[in-house]
């Protein structure tokens, strides 16, 4: 059958490893490796050879033990660190034809600030903590090319707006926010470029349930309202039947299984899946 | 009648690996439903009735055997090997599934989650807002509850509410997935009601019941499991 839409990303074998591997583990067998490491030059597979999909709209989950690669998997997607080998495809960036990973450094912060947008789980890494919240908007419109202060004004307080952070407060250092607001803004931040695909990293973690409540009822908007299709991260295996229609599950920086988020979640496949869904409490 | 819907030899086991278990859950399962029909699916619990079902709507993996479904965007797919997208778009705009249990989004009012169901058809917010009320007073849940969060209804109401989520999407099939499991005798004689007017409507519905009674008259073939075969 003919595809019948077209992905927005796609990711084929994304390997990123650190130390320079040797002739024992750069095939990436796994009876030679111990987990992701190698015991013979002591190189960390962070990512072994990942490959998936996004289609429009839709929240991919990606779920697994800490040290699977999943962050890693996110930080090199965002350029925040460089790949050892793989190919990405944007499909609004040339067409979707050109690698991005082997574009230069001037088009990949093209890339970044115009084309996604990412929410850390540490908002230290995402803000300017010492900069207002509208003025962290503003840096990233900037970034993506905007000169116009009135615009960039308007623009920051509707995103503010739209993230419930109370309008008194948006010239207010975000140092001085909660940990949920600083998330908030985070969003907001990654939003103000309309960019077509949003990364997500444990964006929940550490916030009391309420607080976390709020932020994912945000994501569930902006994916209904915007159509934003999005990557999401988390541990968390509840939050991930809350957003993802489809999951990938890694371990050792492996995807082991992938699919529909119930089907993972009621008849998973791989025996650490299924350790995984049986210790949901 | 079109064929709707063919299982052929659908074979499906359960292998859990930290208990070394191996289950067989259901084996050589063969049935058509054709449109307009109403099939359904009795038997004890643990019998396999269930995991057809999610077979169907690939909750479950199948393991051997095809189940081809005739769809409109599609013609005929293969559920059990269809890709994942397909699969998500076919549970948005065709196959409607309505289990004992509302599962959906929490603070969300019952009124907004039958908006979103059509929100997700690509229709715009007004329309979908119009509809839901439309449908909501269609299955004849109190207007009182259409604002409030579903965690506090009976469970006739979560049952209607859970039926009109997946009716709004006027689906070419409904699966009913024991809906009448935890219910009173006379919230059943209402779900009973409700399957005959989507029957007169021409729903295409495979359903599994607990209970065999329930059901006399209502459907047009009836199949009964064992041990996850059909006996007759």
């Amino acid at each position: 059958m003919e595809r019948f839409e077209k992905p927005v990303l796609i990711v084929k074998n994304l390997r990123k490893q650190f130390g320079h591997g040797c002739g024992e583990c750069e095939a990436l067998e796994s009876d030679k490796l111990k987990k992701n490491y190698c015991p013979v030059c002591g190189t960390v597979y962070g990512c072994q050879d990942v490959s998936f999909e996004v289609y429009p709209g839709e929240i991919l989950g990606v779920v697994g033990e800490s040290g699977s690669g999943k962050s890693t998997m996110m930080k090199c997607l965002y350029f925040d660190e460089n790949v050892t080998c793989g190919e990405a495809y944007i499909n609004t960036y040339k067409n979707g034809e050109s690698n991005v990973f082997e574009e230069s450094s001037q088009q990949k912060r093209y890339i970044r600030n115009n084309l996604l947008g990412k929410v850390y789980q540490n908002p230290i890494l995402g803000l300017k903590m010492d900069f207002s919240s509208i003025g962290n908007i503003a840096e990233k419109l900037i970034a993506a090319g905007s000169r116009r202060v009135g615009e960039m004004e308007e623009r920051g307080r509707q995103l503010l707006e739209h993230v419930n952070i109370p309008v008194f407060r948006i010239k207010e250092e975000v140092k001085n926010f909660s940990g949920g607001m600083q998330q908030r803004v985070q969003i907001a931040k990654a939003l103000s470029n309309n960019p077509p695909l949003l990364l997500l990293d444990e964006v929940t973690t550490g916030l009391d349930l309420s607080v976390q409540a709020n932020v994912l009822d945000l994501i569930k908007e902006i994916q209904h309202e915007l159509g934003i299709s999005m990557i999401v991260v988390s541990h968390d295996l509840g939050v991930i039947r809350m957003l993802a229609d489809r999951t990938i599950v890694m371990l050792n920086g492996r995807i082991i299984e992938q699919g529909l988020t119930d089907q993972i979640l009621e008849d998973p496949q791989h025996p650490y899946t299924q350790q995984l869904v049986h210790s949901l409490l | 009648m079109m064929d709707l819907l063919r299982i052929e030899n659908l074979s499906k086991s359960f292998t859990l690996h930290n208990l070394r278990k191996h289950i067989s859950a259901c084996e050589n399962i063969n049935i058509l439903l054709k449109k307009g029909e109403f099939i359904g699916i009795t038997g004890r619990s643990g019998s396999g009735k269930s995991t057809i079902l999610k077979s169907i709507y690939r909750t479950n993996l199948p393991e051997w055997g095809d189940i081809w479904y005739n769809s409109e965007r599609f013609g005929l797919i293969n559920l059990a090997r269809a890709k994942e997208r397909e699969v998500i778009y076919l549970r948005k705009h065709e196959i409607g599934y309505v289990s004992q249990f509302l599962s959906v989004m929490p603070r969300t009012t019952s009124c907004q989650i039958v908006e979103q169901a059509v929100v997700e058809m690509g229709k715009d917010k007004e329309y979908a807002k119009e509809e839901a009320e439309k449908i909501l007073k269609h299955f004849d849940l109190d207007r009182e509850l259409w604002d409030s969060y579903p965690n506090t209804f009976s469970g006739g109401e979560k049952l209607r509410l859970n039926i009109a989520r997946a009716m709004i999407k006027r689906p070419r099939l409904l699966l009913l997935d024991e809906p009448t499991a935890s219910l009173d005798n006379t919230s059943k004689l209402r779900v009973r009601e409700l399957i005959e007017q989507l029957k007169n409507e021409g729903t295409t519905m495979l359903g599994i019941f607990h209970d065999l009674k329930f059901m006399e008259g209502l459907c047009d073939k009836e199949f009964n499991m064992d041990k996850g075969i059909i006996t007759n």
